[in-house]
């Protein structure tokens, strides 16, 4: 049967539901669903991609040689000179991106000139700060094979935040805020960072003063009373953003007692490549062939058993382009960064709904080569997806959240195993945040725990905590979160949330909770990645 | 101390085992043809260890340790030091004495909870500055040893009742104890605390590590 003729809009962005519109295709885990929106519906699309950079590597020279209220890098090497290099881990671009990774393009022009200005003491460091650490493969994807086999693993490796010989405390900001930093970074001659944004939380002063820093110190912000105050964290305007400003202050010091040269570059919304590219568009503008392809594909998927479809979709490998590259002291090369990455991400959405839609994909910054556990579920829900905003939440305060995925109950043990047992105990006893604070220290103890941060590539012990906090802006600003498809009730329930078998069912929940028999309904159409800057 | 660390020793904190240690014995036997006859039949019997092993810990160690018999207390003693120095310190997991370090900052008393015999263990935990160690005694009589070990015997159900009690005598909740094994024979020792760690395991106690949860440590 032929699909109803789609309905041109004159806002890209937006698609209304009326009769003639087709169903919306979301995000189920590692699945999709068609999802047939009442009439009137919302739909927030992200902007298509940007152009990409058409010759990088000229542009990571240009900026190497331009950068902003700095000397050129080439001026500020010498020989003899100690130089490390800190890289953002593979938390961010997601999926991973095509080879080669944009990082691998930068490093080869720094070393490069590194070479040619006889700079050979030289450390590069993967800024992972709590993260797990990054695998041999993971890196040598990132950086290339060329950088991988001359440095790994004695010159090129992953950040140590619990190595008791390896941090070092830098100072304290007016407001009191330690900065503990990695010591080779510290005693260097110059640190010269590698970034990648593809949201316009990461960069800036995030880059050094927590990519390299220690517990102690990323506690100073990543906390459940620092958390509560952001609104939003895609939105970097400090009077918005305490975790922003915190992180300004400590980003600050470290600008004061250490020569920093930043490299940044985003990146456009071209998320999904080859066969899948039609995914990267509004589905009214899907031919018969795409609506085909996507059956088949997701026939395909619901068939396989779910191991086989994370392996399926942890292959993928995103075909971004590179969007802008600059390079300088932190701030300025931040702020000449952000403008292009809102030109990418940002879309003027007016009013609020009093029901969030939306699908969850397989993948969150914290959960690369694994499994989207629980708790990166409820992170990627009222951390993320909700705070993709600037000036006012999509969904009205205490409005329904209404999310698609299945919620396995399954952990990656090897890289999330502090998180079992938060989500089965510490979830148990309490779920409020404000109340945690004992068995964050407990955790934070935990010799088991960081051992396995230290040596394996487990989550520093507090991850999941902080996960847990992340949603603090989220989950009071929300009156109810329903989630359609979960397996298991007790997931959802665990995290404080409903279920629903069907959308419809949802639906129903959010009308009777809202007292409107028609609430206001949107569908925030990602990813694709978007932050809408909501006017109310 | 809040409550205590429990280790097992051979393939948890040292990448060796009980066999290794007799082999260093049979090895150091004073005479040549002393020295083939224990060396040959060691390598002769490991098939069938191997077998006595997937019995149970308690049945092995009964068939193995008679090949003690006849061993002079002094020379088990000296060649107990002479191993530990010139064999096992090499062997130590460095990432699980890091561990130890931590461990013991945070408040647990360190105590090693060993199947092989004391005359090892004793250089080992000497090293290692923990709080008590606990191993098996080989039974000697007239200065020889008799190939028996001196009841009750740490292996198996036998560590983990050892636990108990010691951490019943010492005041400890068994649930804020920690205790760390290689090895499915040390199921019921991993049971008896709150917090079990499976370090470098065997297929068996990486499949009940799995199923309940219990963190995984390869060490190094």
């Amino acid at each position: 049967m032929a699909r109803p003729t789609p309905r041109i809009t004159r806002d890209p962005n937006i698609e209304f539901i009326d009769d003639k519109s087709s169903p919306k295709v979301v995000f189920y885990g590692t699945r999709f669903q068609e999802v047939n929106l009442p009439r009137g519906s919302r739909v927030i699309y992200p902007n298509a991609p940007m152009e990409p950079i058409g010759n990088l590597r000229a542009a990571v020279r240009y900026a190497l040689n331009h950068p902003h209220n700095t000397d050129p890098l080439f001026a500020q090497l010498k020989p003899g000179m100690k130089l490390t290099i800190a890289i953002d881990d593979i938390s961010m671009p997601l999926p991973p991106m095509v080879a080669p990774d944009v990082r691998q393009v930068v490093l080869e022009e720094v070393l490069k000139m590194c070479a040619d200005y006889g700079v050979d003491d030289i450390h590069m460091i993967i800024a992972i700060c709590l993260h797990r650490r990054m695998t041999g493969p993971e890196i040598k994807a990132m950086v290339g094979r060329q950088i991988y086999d001359q440095y790994y693993p004695d010159r090129l490796y992953n950040h140590d935040a619990e190595d008791p010989d390896g941090i070092v405390e830098i100072g304290e900001t007016k407001h009191g805020h330690k900065v503990r930093l990695n010591k080779r970074a510290v005693e260097s001659d110059l640190l010269v960072y590698v970034n990648l944004n593809l949201v316009p939380m990461n960069g800036g002063h995030k880059s050094v003063a927590v990519g390299l820093c220690d517990y102690k110190s990323v506690s100073e912000h990543h906390n459940s009373r620092t958390l509560h105050k952001c609104h939003s964290y895609m939105d970097p305007r400090e009077h918005k953003n305490q975790l922003a400003k915190i992180m300004n202050r400590q980003g600050a010091l470290v600008d004061e007692k250490l020569n920093v040269f930043h490299i940044e570059t985003t990146i456009n919304t071209r998320m999904f490549g080859g066969p899948l590219s039609f995914l990267n568009r509004p589905e009214r503008t899907w031919s018969e062939f795409d609506w085909a392809k996507f059956q088949a594909s997701n026939a395909a998927l619901w068939k396989m058993p779910e191991a086989m479809r994370r392996k399926v979709f942890e292959q993928i490998r995103a075909p971004y382009g590179v969007i802008a590259v600059e390079a300088g002291k932190t701030e300025p090369t931040h702020e000449k960064i952000l403008e292009t990455s809102f030109k990418q991400y940002a879309v003027p959405v007016k009013g609020q709904a009093d029901v969030l839609v939306m699908g969850l994909s397989f993948i969150s910054p914290y959960n690369v080569n694994a499994i989207l556990n629980p708790i990166l579920v409820q992170i990627m829900t009222l951390g993320y997806y909700f705070n993709f905003y600037r000036n006012n939440p999509i969904v009205r305060k205490d409005g329904v959240i209404i999310v698609f995925h299945p919620c396995h109950e399954e952990f990656t043990k090897d890289h999330h195993p502090s998180y079992v047992e938060f989500y089965h105990r510490i979830l148990g006893i309490t779920k409020d945040p404000d109340a945690m604070a004992d068995f964050e220290k407990e955790f934070a103890e935990n010799p088991d725990y960081i051992h396995m941060y230290r040596h394996g590539n487990a989550y520093h012990p507090v991850h999941p905590f902080y996960m847990w906090y992340w949603g603090n802006a989220g989950r009071e600003w929300t009156g109810k979160v329903i989630v359609v498809g979960a397996e298991h009730e007790r997931v959802p329930a665990q995290l404080g949330w409903e279920s629903a078998r069907t959308f419809e069912d949802a639906l129903e929940m959010a009308r009777t909770y809202t007292n409107k028999s028609q609430p206001e309904v949107t569908l925030f159409h990602a990813p694709p990645i978007m932050v809408a800057d909501v006017e109310v | 101390m809040k409550a205590a660390a429990f280790y097992d020793v051979d393939g948890t904190l040292i990448s060796t085992n009980v066999v290794h240690a007799y082999a260093y014995y049979a090895r150091n036997v004073p005479t040549i043809t002393g020295k083939l006859a224990r060396t040959a039949g060691l390598v002769a019997s490991l098939p069938f260890y191997a077998v006595a092993d997937r019995k149970g810990r308690k049945f092995f160690n009964d068939i193995f340790y008679r090949n003690y018999r006849g061993i002079s207390e002094d020379r088990l003693h000296v060649l107990g030091e002479e191993m530990f120095e010139r064999y096992l310190s090499k062997k130590l997991f460095t990432e699980m004495t890091e561990l130890m370090k931590r461990s013991r900052d945070e408040g647990y008393a360190q105590v090693l909870v060993t199947g092989a015999i004391d005359v090892i263990t004793r250089p080992l935990a000497e090293y290692l500055g923990v709080d008590a160690w606990f191993a098996n005694k080989l039974e000697i009589v007239e200065g020889h040893a008799t190939g028996h070990l001196v009841p009750p015997v740490l292996a198996g159900p036998g560590k983990a009742d050892f636990v108990r009690k010691y951490a019943e005598s010492q005041g400890y909740n068994l649930q804020a104890c920690r205790a760390y094994a290689d090895s499915a024979s040390d199921i019921p020792m991993l049971s008896a605390v709150g917090r079990p760690v499976a370090v470098n395991p065997d297929a068996q106690l990486r499949a009940t590590a799995e199923a309940h949860d219990w963190p995984i440590i390869i060490a190094r």
